[in-house]
């Protein structure tokens, strides 16, 4: 079953096209890359498909609703990972993790239940009572992942989810992750930087200039470009210039601040 | 029921951060005393009904502490835009309108426990104070910071960062706080500047306190209450639908 579906989607900043017309479906349980260049239109297609942002024309269906139409059913639906920091730092990581269960709707039981759960999860369970602008950056990372997890959503969307986290909080995350997705039929949208972590993915896309460039299998990919690696095909498709954007650069301000 | 407790949950972030944030309590009382006690004591001729200045203006410092206290809490909007964390509100599956709501309630509550702390100076300027007083000026106190919260919101929706905060004082704030008669008896204003204090919804707030507390009044408490609640209400709705169009 198809659980995002996207046809023709635009969005203009200006005049400035950072979608450009794209289209594809995403089905129930996979796990969907979108892999591009910085500044390629992956957060701006995130943030459609979330219904923060509206699309300059083309349409949007998440879990069978229209993003623009029906946006608080899509937002029941979903639990997110924004690439930047959206924490609140003035409260504690229990008064976050608390403020989100109950923008949920979640019962203050599930809410008691859930937040050792997610909290042990990231190993911030000994830390629940600190002030969030104490953690450090790759902290406060966990915690925005505990906490997009916590009310159990149907579709993830996860934007760059593991920048800046050291390999073994890594690896142990997406362990949870995918055994999440084998026990609930998680759908999970995400970005990465990080080649081996898209080789999870079911189906990538590779983005690049607000288009899609390419949709397939990783391995499909892989015998298609005739490269060992995503990575070569990732370079073989959008070239090898490097591209800095704000979103990269505002990352790394904020762990630099924190 | 989902919408009442997403008001509920977004208040309690609001008095979270007011109790977690002990020294901004005691800093923003700085200026209204300053001003109370300062201007007060420079001051001294008596006015109508034998009233010393200071007594006069007390409901009007009363005021100017709700109105900076609901304007700065209102515009934390755009801090948690610029922190990432109204994302996390705007994607959550909540009416938008509720969002609105509870922000104008967090921010009001505030807003009036400032407005009591300065209330509970009354007796430095002979103000005798009983039960009845508290309440309807608590209650007072609320109407005029529900309205200035409203107006804080749609200013904050509008604005993107916080370097516009310093307009925001200067030409919104400081006018309100000026033209609203909240320092000096509007009866020998010059009709230019009357008409303007007329516009103010602020003079209403200002006259519904000031009568609650010391008995003095240019309009009836019924006017003042309307104008307030017809221009919150106005916000609100401005609000509310400048959340709807998000981008
Ligand atoms: N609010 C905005 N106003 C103007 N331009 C924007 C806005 N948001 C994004 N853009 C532009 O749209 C393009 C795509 O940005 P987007 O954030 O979607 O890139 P991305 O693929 O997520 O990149 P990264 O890997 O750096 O996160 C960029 O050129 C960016 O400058
Ligand atoms: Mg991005």
């Amino acid at each position: 079953m198809e659980i995002i579906k996207v046809e023709n989607l635009s969005r203009r900043f200006n005049k400035f096209l950072a979608v450009d017309s794209i289209s594809f479906s995403v089905q129930e349980g996979e796990i969907f890359g979108f892999l591009g260049p910085n500044g390629a239109g992956k957060t701006t297609t995130i943030n459609i498909l979330c219904t923060l942002l509206k699309p300059t024309s083309g349409n949007a269906y998440v879990s069978c609703c229209d993003t623009t139409k029906e946006p608080n059913k899509v937002r029941s639906q979903i639990g997110i990972v924004f690439q930047d920091p959206s924490l609140d730092d003035r409260l504690t990581a229990e008064d976050n993790l608390r403020f989100h269960g109950r923008l949920y709707h979640l019962g203050s039981e599930e809410i008691n239940k859930r937040i050792p759960e997610v909290l042990n999860l990231v190993e911030l369970y000994d830390r629940k009572n600190d002030f969030v602008r104490k953690f450090s950056g790759g902290m406060k990372r966990r915690l925005e992942i505990a906490r997009g997890l916590m009310h159990r959503p149907k579709i993830l969307f996860l934007d760059e989810p593991t920048l800046g986290l050291d390999p073994q909080t890594r690896a142990h995350i997406w362990d949870y992750i995918l055994k999440m997705r084998k026990e609930t039929n998680l759908t999970i949208f995400m970005t990465t930087h990080y080649m081996q972590e898209a080789d999870v993915c079911d189906k990538a896309a590779i983005i690049d200039h607000g288009k899609i460039a390419d949709l397939d299998t990783p391995l499909n990919l892989k015998s298609k470009y005739n490269e060992q690696t995503l990575e070569g095909v990732f370079l073989k498709i959008t070239g090898r210039e490097i591209r800095s954007q704000a979103g990269e650069s505002a990352w790394s301000q904020w762990m630099r601040r924190t | 029921m989902s919408d009442i407790l997403a008001i509920y949950v977004l208040w309690l972030r609001d008095i979270k951060h007011y109790w977690y944030d002990k020294i901004r309590i005691f800093a923003s009382l700085g200026q209204p005393l300053l001003i109370l006690f300062v201007l007060g004591t420079a001051l001294t001729p008596t006015l109508q009904g034998g009233v010393s200045f200071s007594k006069y203006i007390f409901p009007g410092v009363i005021s100017m502490t709700v109105l900076f206290t609901s304007i700065f809490s209102a515009i934390s909007i755009v801090w948690d835009r610029e922190f990432g964390f109204l994302k996390e509100v705007l994607v959550a599956p909540i009416s938008r309108w509720s969002i609105v709501a509870g922000k104008a309630l967090g921010g009001s509550t505030v807003a009036v426990m400032q407005g009591a702390i300065m209330l509970f100076m009354a007796p430095l300027v002979g103000v005798e104070l009983n039960l009845l007083i508290i309440v309807k000026s608590i209650l007072a106190m609320f109407i005029i910071a529900l309205a200035m919260n409203s107006l804080g919101i749609v200013i904050a929706a509008r604005m993107k960062e916080m370097e516009g905060f310093q307009m925001v004082v200067n030409f919104i704030i400081m006018p309100l706080f000026f033209l609203s008669g909240a320092l000096f008896p509007t009866d020998k204003l010059p009709q230019w500047l009357l008409l303007l204090n007329r516009f103010d919804p602020l003079t209403y707030g200002v006259d519904l306190l000031r009568k609650t507390i010391i008995g003095i009044s240019n309009f009836h408490s019924i006017i003042n209450i309307g104008v307030l609640l017809v221009f919150t209400l106005i916000m609100f709705s401005i609000a509310v639908f400048e959340f709807n169009i998000s981008e």
